[in-house]
């Protein structure tokens, strides 16, 4: 069932061993055992409530500032188990960057939302120049910055929905992350914004390893190299996208992917 | 098919006479609401306004406070309503930071609610009471400034908590998320994104506040306003005059004033309140007009 532990050795971001999460006395996660690779682009795919999005939650802990989640099991990101006591919760989320669902642009500048990460880690925030060369970069790298390059004072809210996903991609990157979680992120724009963001998802395969929650099987397909699929809370199969979706191994992976449920 | 098929029909048209009825009325209600503002500021305008002058404003009252002018009231009331901005405002919105942004739903959080929603209810002169007892006798802060603000800010604090914690709530919750997610921590979070998003709100409770305090008599009564005084305040451990105060004593207390001037203090008083509110309303527009989301 799970390719990534016979492919030994495999470097891998996260690796998710026996996790059990309850939000209350509701079990949302039942055993998971995932080997994510890195540097590579997985999905998460599976009806609405099967826990994808509470997994990708639990991997830079934002899930806990609800106050009744339980969790018992261990995630590891680079090999160090994030919830061992002395993890810091700061520290985790710069290295484990998050993209939302509906871009959630800060009510600043265009400047201002690329350097906000910079500057909140930073004692120093740099010199005028290092900033620009900060946003520079960080639009280049979700090929933004021919676009807004001489808007950069504008507000981030003027931007068209993909364009403000796209800086809310950027804007994690001047704090260096290594893992990008993605919950939906194509799911509040249309067709060609979609379009637009999932090549950029693309263009950064390598440099981050990227986990991605859709509800979009084409996208999955389309836009990932190894596909997870969850069933209420379990996972049900973890192989490379596109044998999932050629030969599924499993009877309930097929029924979804074919529509017969979700 | 004839071109009847959309006419109205006998229901229709009952249905539409209600309707018209029903707006027409509720149209009235709220007019009513405008109706009491207008019956007071033209009554204080018509027989107060002769005795406006910028000497009114400017000068003690004199011949037993039958004649002269205001000015001792009107900087006491600024000295009142300042010192008790400067003790409440900052104490009122940091309990509000604490219980939108920090306070975990448990007994103690609600305890706290509880407080703020009975200390909204407490009746003025019993808070009145409370800063006789409290400021003046037990912490010996005397009859002064001092006290009165201490017990104004008191009074008021409610508003001031209630009015931030909403304004703070008001700022989209995907916003901190994407603080957080960044990494950032909580007041991190507070000082860059929720606080600057929420001043306008912050503002409003603010000026609501003073609109309160600057007309508020009965706290002050015991605690530091007085019937009339021959030196102007020095600092916040002296007694005062307060206008509210001294619209009730040349309004009840003094014989031989002239008719034109409790009106005149009236205006006053309610011009101050007034103004204080358009230029907040204004204010706010223009932070509005600024932020878009």
């Amino acid at each position: 069932m799970n390719i990534a532990s016979k492919e030994k050795p495999v470097k891998l971001a996260i690796r998710a061993k026996q996790l059990n999460l309850w939000y209350g006395t509701f079990q949302a996660l039942f055993d998971v055992d995932l080997n994510i690779k890195k540097g590579m682009i997985t999905s998460l795919i599976g009806p609405s409530g099967c826990g994808k999005s509470t997994f990708l939650r639990s991997i830079n802990r934002i899930n806990e500032r609800l106050g009744y989640v339980r969790i018992d099991g261990s995630v590891e990101v680079f090999d160090q188990n994030i919830y061992a006591p002395e993890v810091e919760l700061v520290q985790l989320r710069k290295q484990v960057g998050m993209v939302f669902q509906r871009p959630n642009p800060l009510p600043v500048s265009i400047r201002e939302n690329i350097l906000f990460g910079h500057k909140i880690h930073n004692k120093k925030s740099g010199n005028r120049q290092q900033q620009d060369e900060i946003v520079e970069q960080a639009l280049q790298q979700v090929l933004l910055w021919d676009k807004v390059k001489d808007r950069l004072h504008h507000k981030a809210t003027s931007l068209s929905l993909e364009e403000q996903q796209k800086l809310c991609i950027a804007r994690l990157l001047p704090v260096k992350p290594r893992i990008l979680l993605m919950d939906e992120p194509c799911s509040a724009l249309d067709p060609k914004g979609t379009e637009a963001v999932e090549e950029l998802i693309w263009e950064l395969r390598g440099k981050y390893s990227i986990l991605i929650v859709t509800h979009n099987m084409a996208q999955a397909r389309r836009a990932s190299e190894e596909c997870i699929f969850m069933l209420m809370g379990k996972v049900v199969e973890h192989t490379p996208t596109n044998q999932m979706f050629v030969t599924p191994a499993q009877q309930e992976t097929a029924d979804y992917i074919e529509g017969r449920y979700g | 098919m004839n071109n009847q098929m959309f006419a109205a029909t006998q229901l229709n048209q009952k249905n539409q006479r209600t309707e018209k009825l029903v707006q027409l009325l509720f149209i009235l209600m709220a007019s009513l609401l405008i109706l009491p503002v207008l019956v007071i500021l033209a009554t204080l305008v018509v027989k107060g306004g002769s005795i406006l002058s910028i000497d009114f404003l400017f000068t003690d009252p004199t011949n037993g406070m039958t004649e002269g002018g205001i000015f001792p009231a009107l900087l006491g009331t600024i000295w009142l309503v300042a010192v008790a901005l400067i003790i409440s405002v900052p104490l009122g919105i940091a309990a509000a930071i604490y219980l939108s942004e920090y306070a975990p739903d448990n007994w103690f959080t609600r305890l706290i609610n509880l407080a703020i929603i009975n200390l909204a209810g407490v009746p003025s002169i019993v808070h009145a009471l409370f800063g006789l007892g409290a400021f003046v006798v037990f912490f010996g802060f005397g009859t002064s400034i001092l006290s009165a603000s201490l017990t104004l800010a008191i009074m008021t604090l409610p508003v001031v908590i209630v009015s931030t914690r909403e304004a703070l709530q008001a700022v989209p919750h995907s916003f901190r998320e994407a603080c957080w997610n960044m990494g950032a921590t909580r007041w991190q979070t507070i000082r860059r994104v929720v606080l600057p998003n929420a001043v306008s709100g912050i503002l409003t409770g603010i000026i609501l506040e003073v609109s309160r305090t600057a007309g508020e008599t009965a706290p002050i009564m015991f605690t530091g306003a007085v019937f009339f005084s021959p030196f102007l305040p020095q600092g916040i451990m002296d007694q005062t005059m307060a206008m509210s105060l001294h619209l009730f004593v040349v309004s009840t207390q003094v014989p031989g004033v002239p008719e034109n001037l409790p009106y005149g203090v009236a205006l006053v008083l309610i011009g101050m309140v007034l103004l204080m509110n358009s230029v907040s309303i204004a204010f706010r527009m223009h932070l509005r007009g600024k932020k878009k989301w």
